[in-house]
């Protein structure tokens, strides 16, 4: 019997519970993600999908219910590093060469010097990074940076990968090319992803299923499984399929109560 | 062999960056003389570079000899102060109450001609002792270093602490891995403010007192027998130690932080 990848059990989240200043930023989540799917988080600014990613990794704890990863608690899961983690800004420290940024988990998991420096390189070349390695990070452009970040949330071996808007600070040919080498990358490691985006068309071209999330306070509002296979490519962004999940999503997200102009916040591109 | 052109290309860049002031300083000098000359000035109104140049040379050992007391003032002051700020700087680092009664303070006593407590000290010490000068560089040294280093040690990429966060490390960890590290910047950089500011410390602390055996005790006693252009070469002679100090702070500066301001941007190249 396998475990589910993440269980999110009724969990809320109240910021400065209590307070005159107090906010509802996430009501009543269930969420069960199977090992290998790639379930990306989509919802207008502020809907709270950020706070359910940083739940999961246990950055912040949920005020009611519960989370699993693996099976496991949270907090035990990210005491055990079972994930990596990967945010919009790429994070690198810029004291350290890109090999020794990719080294990082490993090393404060007590990999010997042999075995990290051998498992970065191995990670620097599948994001095609490979002659970069004794480079410093602000010698690279901001995609490359950004794969770096992804190197390095892989390193470990993680069996669950945390992102959170990852390409959202790049522009859109990179990031479409991104797009595609991370559907590449995931394949090759069969990593299960959460991906929190706010751009449509991303997470219908990445996703086995699509999460739609309301405004505060944040639910989930729609599930959109995406029918397009594994095997993606240049030609699936001008499939018919692809179109008519986008225009499925739009409609979920232009269903929600609330404001007409909720969608505003959602990116068509 | 990509080297020699970028080499040439920095010898180049060098060079023109180094021939505007020095024609600027020679054209200065030049119209000095003339002035000096032309008008008539009277040599205790203002002594030509000529004779600054003549008197600089026959009382080379003694400037040298002052010189060695001024210049052993700034570099203990400067060790003991940035030793001293450097520690204190962890303990503001780790206990945010004391970062709040201290940091006001120290922020304030820089904006204050604080070296006027020179006249303080030494009425606390024999006469003939140097004790109360370099207390008095310590004393401004360690603000100076002390207001860096913990803002370097403080202000640390808030994604970067949740990396840290999501590798389940302790506060020790993340000390030795991410605030040390980001901190030493800011510590090269509180030098190259400390250094000229110590030779200026011990410099002025002179005029308040004690043994007449530094550059500052000397322009005051050249300049109190009329011996105007004794006196400027005096000050020529402060003038060099004021940059030597400079000089070599920025080049501890350019050599422990590579790539220099283009770290602090964390942008691509």
């Amino acid at each position: 019997m396998s475990v589910d990848a993440v269980e999110v059990r009724g969990v809320s989240k109240v910021f400065n519970a209590g307070r005159p200043d107090s906010v509802d930023a996430l009501v009543d989540i269930d969420l069960t993600i199977e090992p290998g799917s790639f379930v990306s988080l989509i919802g207008p600014s502020g809907c709270g999908k950020s706070t359910l990613l940083r739940l999961i990794a246990n950055l912040l704890e949920p005020t009611t219910g519960d989370v699993l990863v693996n099976g496991k608690p949270a907090s035990r899961a990210r005491l055990d590093q079972d994930y990596g983690m990967a945010f919009q800004q790429a994070g690198l420290f810029d004291w350290r060469s890109v090999a020794k940024n990719v080294e990082l988990p490993l090393e404060l998991k007590g990999w010997s010097k042999a075995d990290r420096r051998a498992r970065a390189l191995e990670m620097l070349h599948l994001v095609k990074l490979d002659e970069f390695a004794e480079h410093l990070p602000w010698q690279l452009s901001g995609g490359m940076q950004q794969r770096v970040a992804i190197a390095r949330a892989l390193a470990s071996h993680p069996p669950l990968l945390l992102m959170d808007e990852p390409f959202g600070a790049l522009d859109e040919m990179t990031r479409e090319h991104m797009q595609g080498e991370l559907l590449r990358i995931c394949g090759e490691t069969s990593s299960t992803v959460v991906f929190v985006t706010h751009s449509i068309p991303e997470a219908v071209y990445l996703s086995t299923q699509v999460v739609v999330m309301s405004p505060r306070p944040g639910r989930i509002t729609g599930r959109i499984g995406v029918g397009l296979g594994r095997d993606r490519d240049e030609a699936t962004r001008e499939a018919a399929d692809f179109f008519a999940t986008i225009t499925e999503v739009r409609e979920a997200l232009r269903g929600l109560p609330g404001p007409a102009d909720i969608a505003q916040g959602v990116e068509d591109r | 062999m990509s080297r020699s052109p970028r080499a040439t290309s920095s010898i180049a860049s060098a060079a023109s960056a180094v021939w505007p002031p020095v024609v600027f300083g020679i054209v200065f000098l030049a119209a000095w003389q003339a002035a000096v000359r032309v008008l008539d000035l009277k040599p205790y109104f203002l002594a030509p570079p000529s004779e600054i140049w003549s008197e600089f040379v026959q009382n080379a050992s003694f400037i040298w000899a002052a010189a060695s007391v001024s210049g052993a003032n700034a570099l203990v002051g400067l060790l003991v102060g940035t030793t001293l700020g450097v520690s204190m700087a962890f303990v503001l680092a780790r206990f945010n109450v004391v970062n709040k009664m201290l940091t006001p303070l120290a922020v304030a006593l820089n904006a204050v001609p604080i070296f006027v407590l020179v006249a303080v000290f030494n009425n606390m010490f024999s006469i003939t002792s140097e004790v109360p000068r370099r207390l008095m560089v310590t004393l401004v040294v360690y603000f100076i270093v002390l207001v860096n280093v913990a803002r370097g040690l403080r202000q640390v990429d808030p994604t970067q602490l949740d990396l840290m966060r999501s590798y389940a490390a302790g506060d020790v960890v993340v000390l030795r891995k991410l605030r040390v590290p980001n901190a030493v910047p800011y510590l090269f950089t509180a030098l190259t403010i400390a250094a000229p500011a110590s030779v200026i410390t011990a410099f002025v602390s002179e005029y308040f007192g004690g043994s007449q055996n530094g550059l500052g005790s000397r322009i005051v006693s050249n300049i109190a027998i009329s011996s105007n252009a004794t006196a400027w070469a005096y000050v020529f002679a402060a003038c060099l130690l004021g940059l030597a100090f400079y000089l070599v702070s920025v080049s501890l500066e350019r050599v422990a932080t590579p790539g220099g301001a283009g770290r602090r941007r964390g942008d691509g190249a």
